[in-house]
Formats: C-alpha cells, sequence, structure tokens
C-alpha cells in the first residue's frame, strides 16, 4: 500500500495540466432539482412524528382492550368519548379556564420581579450578589413544596398557588436573564455605546435584544415550571371555593374511580403544555432568534 | 491643496510630534499611557505614546500581536481612560465613547443580529435623533456605496464575512464621524477578499476623504492603506517611527520601492526582537 512507504520515498506524479472553457453548458436541474414526494415527506418531522403518535395511539388501543378493564386502564376510544363528554359538557373548558387564570397571574407576576431582579443585578456588584445568593437558594426548591407554607400564611385559594407559582417562575426566568445580558459580547456592548447608547436605552434596544435567546429560553423553562407546579399543587390542595382547576378535576375523578376522565384530564395537561411550547413559543422563536439566525433548529 | 500637503509633511518630518504638541491637529495623543489592572497583575499595554492625526489622515497603528494596539485604538475610542497623558480631538478632551469616532471591529458579531442591513446602518443615526427618513436614506446611499444595495433588507446572518465587514463600514461612514477608527477589519477575511475590501477602502476614501485610524499586524496592509504608518515596538506598546507611505497605492503594490518600505519596517520589528533577547 502506498501509506507504508517510507517519507520522501515517492517524487510528485507530473500530469499534463488542463484548463475547461465549456463551464457554461451545466444543466440548472442539476444544480438544483425537486426532491421526489415521499422523500419530502420523510423529510419532514412534522410527518415523523405524527406516524410515531399514530403507531403509540394503536399499541394503546390494542394493551387497553386486550386488558379490558377500563377503570384501571381505558382503551384510547374510552378516553377520547370522556375527553368529548367532559368538553361537551363544558367541565374541561371551565376547569381549564380557572387553571390557566390563575397561571397567567402567576407567570406574569413572576417574570415582571425577573425583570427587577435582573436589571438590579446588571446595575451593580452587589445586586449580582444578591440575585446569585438568591438564586442558588430558591432555584433548586420545589415550588411545590413552598405549598404547605403558602397555605399558611395566604389561606387555601388562589393566593397560595400565586405564590408557588412565582415562586417556580421568578428563580429561572431571572437566572437565565441575568445569564444571558452577561454573555452579551463585548464587541457588540462597544458598538453600541460608540453609537452614544446609553442608560435605560442602551438596556432596552442592545442588551434585551441581544440576550433574547437566553431570555427566551428563561421564559419557556418558567412557564414549564409554572405549569407543572399549578397542576400539581391543584392535584394536593386545589378546591378553593368549591370552583377547582384542571389538576382538581383529575384527582376528582380519581376519587369517583372514573379513569377515562383521569386520562382526559392528563390528556388536556399534555396538550395545553405541547400547545404552548410547540405552537405560542415556537411562533414567537420563529419570528425573532430564528429569524435574526441566533439561534438555529 | 498641494502645498498644502507638502507643508504638512515638512511639519511632520522636521519636528518630533512627541516634543511639541500640536494644537491644531485633528486627533491629538499625548503621552499616553494605558494599563489593565487584573486580580494579580498590572499589565501595561502602552508606554508614553505621543502623536497627531490630521484631517485626511489614513493612519496606521502598526506593531506586533500584543503590542496594544487595540488598547490604544480603544482609549481614542473613549473606553479606556489614559493612566498618564491625554487624548484629545478637536482640541477636546476624549472621555466617554461618542459617535464622533465611529469603530469597526474584527468581530463580525459588532453588526446587531436582530435589525436588517439597512436597520444596522440607520440605527446609530436614529439614536443620535436624526429623522427616521432622512437616516434610512443615509443607510441607503452608503449601502450603495460598499456595493450592497440588493442587500438592503437582509439579516446580518445571512451575510459573508466580507460582506459583514462593508456593513460595519457603511454603518460608521453613515455617522460621519470626525475620525473612522479601524482595528484589523480584514484580519478574519480571506486573503483574497481582504485584497478586495482593501482596494474598496481606498476608492471610499478617494471619494469621501475621511480621516481613518487603521490598526493592523500586517506590514503589507499598512503600507498598502496608509499615508503615515506609526510603527510600535511590542510589550509595552512604544513608538518605534513614524513613516510615510502616501506614495503607495494598489497600482504600485508590486514595487521595488513598495517591497524596500516594508522590508525596512519588518527590520524594525524584528531587529528589535532580536536584539532584545
Ligand atoms: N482585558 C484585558 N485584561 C488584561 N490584559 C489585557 C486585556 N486586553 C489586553 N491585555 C493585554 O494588553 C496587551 C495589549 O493588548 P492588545 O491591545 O489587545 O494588543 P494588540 O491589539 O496590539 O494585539 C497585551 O499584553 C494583552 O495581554
Ligand atoms: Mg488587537
Amino acid at each position: 500500500m502506498a501509506s507504508n512507504a517510507a517519507p520522501g520515498d515517492f517524487a510528485p506524479v507530473i500530469r499534463a495540466e488542463y484548463e475547461r472553457t465549456d463551464l457554461g453548458d451545466a444543466k440548472l436541474e442539476d444544480v438544483q432539482r425537486k426532491l421526489p414526494l415521499a422523500e419530502t415527506l420523510w423529510n419532514s418531522a412534522a410527518f415523523r412524528k405524527t406516524l410515531i403518535l399514530l403507531g403509540l395511539a394503536m399499541i394503546w388501543q390494542i394493551y387497553g382492550v386486550w386488558l379490558d378493564n377500563p377503570m384501571i386502564f381505558p382503551t384510547m376510544g374510552e378516553t377520547l368519548s370522556a375527553l368529548l363528554s367532559n368538553i361537551a359538557n363544558g367541565t374541561i373548558p371551565v376547569r381549564l379556564l380557572a387553571t390557566l387564570k390563575v397561571l397567567v397571574v402567576g407567570y406574569v407576576i413572576g417574570v415582571i420581579l425577573a425583570t427587577v431582579f435582573t436589571t438590579i443585578a446588571v446595575s451593580s456588584r452587589l445586586g449580582t450578589d444578591l440575585l446569585s445568593t438568591l438564586t442558588a437558594m430558591f432555584n433548586p426548591l420545589p415550588a411545590i413544596a413552598l405549598l404547605p407554607l403558602a397555605l399558611l400564611w395566604f389561606g387555601l385559594g388562589t393566593p397560595s398557588l400565586v405564590f408557588v407559582i412565582v415562586n417556580s417562575v421568578l428563580w429561572a426566568v431571572a437566572l437565565n436573564m441575568h445569564t444571558g445580558f452577561l454573555t452579551v459580547s463585548e464587541t457588540m456592548r462597544m458598538a453600541g455605546q460608540t453609537f452614544g447608547l446609553r442608560g435605560m436605552r442602551y438596556v432596552v434596544q442592545l442588551l434585551i435584544p441581544a440576550a433574547f435567546p437566553a431570555i427566551l429560553a428563561g421564559l419557556k423553562i418558567g412557564w414549564a415550571f409554572a405549569w407543572r407546579t399549578l397542576i400539581a399543587a391543584e392535584l394536593v390542595f386545589g378546591v378553593s371555593s368549591g370552583q377547582g382547576g384542571l389538576g382538581w378535576f383529575i384527582f376528582e375523578n380519581r376519587n369517583l374511580l372514573d379513569t377515562p376522565a383521569v386520562f382526559a384530564g392528563l390528556l388536556t395537561v399534555m396538550a395545553v403544555g405541547l400547545f404552548v411550547e410547540g405552537v405560542i413559543f415556537r411562533f414567537i422563536e420563529n419570528r425573532t432568534v430564528r429569524k435574526w439566525g441566533m439561534q438555529r433548529g | 491643496m498641494s502645498s498644502q500637503e507638502t507643508n504638512r509633511l515638512d511639519r511632520r518630518t522636521a519636528s518630533r510630534p512627541a516634543q511639541d504638541a500640536e494644537p491644531s491637529a485633528l486627533l491629538n495623543i499625548n503621552g499616553v499611557t494605558l494599563q489593565y489592572k487584573t486580580p494579580d497583575h498590572l499589565v501595561t499595554a502602552t508606554y508614553r505614546v505621543s502623536f497627531n492625526i490630521e484631517t485626511g489622515d489614513r493612519f496606521v497603528l502598526l506593531g506586533p500581536s500584543g503590542c496594544g494596539k487595540s488598547t490604544l485604538l480603544k482609549s481614542i475610542a473613549g473606553f479606556m481612560p489614559p493612566v498618564e497623558g491625554d487624548i484629545a480631538l478637536k482640541g477636546r478632551k476624549v472621555k466617554r465613547p461618542g459617535p464622533d469616532r465611529a469603530m469597526v471591529f474584527q468581530e463580525f458579531d459588532q453588526l446587531l443580529p436582530w435589525k436588517t442591513v439597512r436597520e444596522n446602518v440607520a440605527f446609530p443615526l436614529k439614536i443620535n435623533g436624526i429623522p427616521n427618513d432622512e437616516a434610512d436614506r443615509r443607510a441607503a446611499e452608503m449601502i450603495q456605496k460598499v456595493n450592497l444595495a440588493k442587500f438592503l433588507d437582509v439579516f446580518p446572518h445571512m451575510l459573508s464575512g466580507g460582506m459583514k465587514q462593508r456593513v460595519a463600514i457603511a454603518r460608521a461612514m453613515a455617522m460621519r464621524p470626525d475620525v473612522l477608527l479601524m482595528d484589523e477589519p480584514y484580519a478574519a477575511l480571506d486573503a483574497l477578499t481582504r485584497r478586495k475590501m482593501q482596494d474598496e477602502l481606498l476608492t471610499l476614501w478617494e471619494e469621501l476623504r475621511f480621516t481613518l485610524v487603521f490598526v493592523t499586524h500586517s506590514i503589507e496592509e499598512a503600507v498598502l492603506l496608509g499615508t503615515r504608518i506609526l510603527v510600535l515596538s511590542p510589550h509595552p506598546g512604544q513608538v518605534r517611527a513614524e513613516i510615510n507611505t502616501h506614495q503607495f497605492h494598489s497600482s504600485n503594490a508590486d514595487s521595488p520601492e513598495f517591497a524596500a518600505t516594508c522590508a525596512r519596517i519588518r527590520g524594525m520589528l524584528f531587529g528589535d526582537a532580536a536584539t532584545a533577547h
């Protein structure tokens, strides 16, 4: 083999030179050509995921029919009919609305507080220390663990839930925002300053958009924490003045041994989670960081 | 015009700028020492550097890597106050960054990714109170001058490195600054693109006649682009020489005089290193 030859063993092989003048002849379809339909479909992630979902649904249905015990494991058909009837009689929409109301209030308060904390943190060294100490303390604490304390302080009801959600959102979002600000490149900061950007305008017109990928990541994590925390909190202590949320709907139906309705509640929780992550946040990403080339994929 | 030119050259060669600071110069750097404080070191980047820059100069700061060129440029831009000496633009002491000293960096991320090419160029104008339509008009005009008219509404991530640097130059020039500061703007480009960009910069200068302070570690680039070169010695940066190179253009870059000037500067830079060790 040639690669076994000792170094210096071979001389360059001299070949004839050539130059082409007929480059204009390449056909356009060779440069850019449409792929066949099957390949285009298979390249679409949505299509592949739909196939997976259909596969899972089939396995579920077959297992449910084979087990034949709707109280332990209802079939997909039973679950869907429970879902539809609970939507039709207004139970799930009302419960979902109750949950979302609490969620939005808690989330908004959490994000506003995170913004305030981050602003304090970037404007002074003591502020940075304050934020990093507080996040180090509270971020590892599952917000749900604060629920007993919240109930003691605020009683059984919405304020307790909001308190817990604010705690689950605040630290995650503040941590990400702060990291985002710190990672804005020195070049970009200096460029902004040579334009004469200073003070609040510097923060709003340069730091925030430059840190937007990290801020958005923080908002997503905050949402995920808030959603899980809220459902869990409702499951445990969720009945406030007779009108519980989605978590309470699941808990209630378990007590009634109406397992298809429990499954329907879980499906709703998943669907809302997927909708917010896959549609709302995806939409924001497409309009911002993806369009700006700050994030791929 | 030409008699003024020779007059200026005479004055420069006849006097040592470090001794008699000329208050008439556009930019006056007088005995500037710059230091970095790290937690356990005090790094002196430049030591008592003095020079003057006149209106219309293409003034090059040349020196080996780490000799403090970028630091000096940052200080002129107003990011770093000198520990000793002072910097004055039009007789006023430089205290903080401002739109009268536009800067082009080596890094491509100096453009704002969330703004299109036009918005990037118009942004500093709008910040400084120029009405929107006037800013947009000036931006488009400047983008035209750097040959990017087709890319007005494109986001920076879709541009090549050379195009990004062109946008950065357009953005800086649209501000109509007193001086344009450039820190190795072409160092990260491939050789062909770099050559093209150098020619474009010279053409732009012929057209607009701005004052340029250009940092590089490439001797050829310095001789080609500069009208005058400040040669800095390494660690800490001190003034080694000032050399006139206004006679060189891309048309005579192959001439023996060009090569001789490069060799002379190379001797200054590497001769230093040979005697120091
Ligand atoms: N942020 C910094 N902190 C500490 N030292 C620095 C910093 N930036 C540069 N230096 C030091 O200052 C000297 C000059 O750096 P610089 O101006 O970047 O050189 P050049 O641009 O000529 O390559 C170098 O020795 C470098 O290590
Ligand atoms: Mg440098």
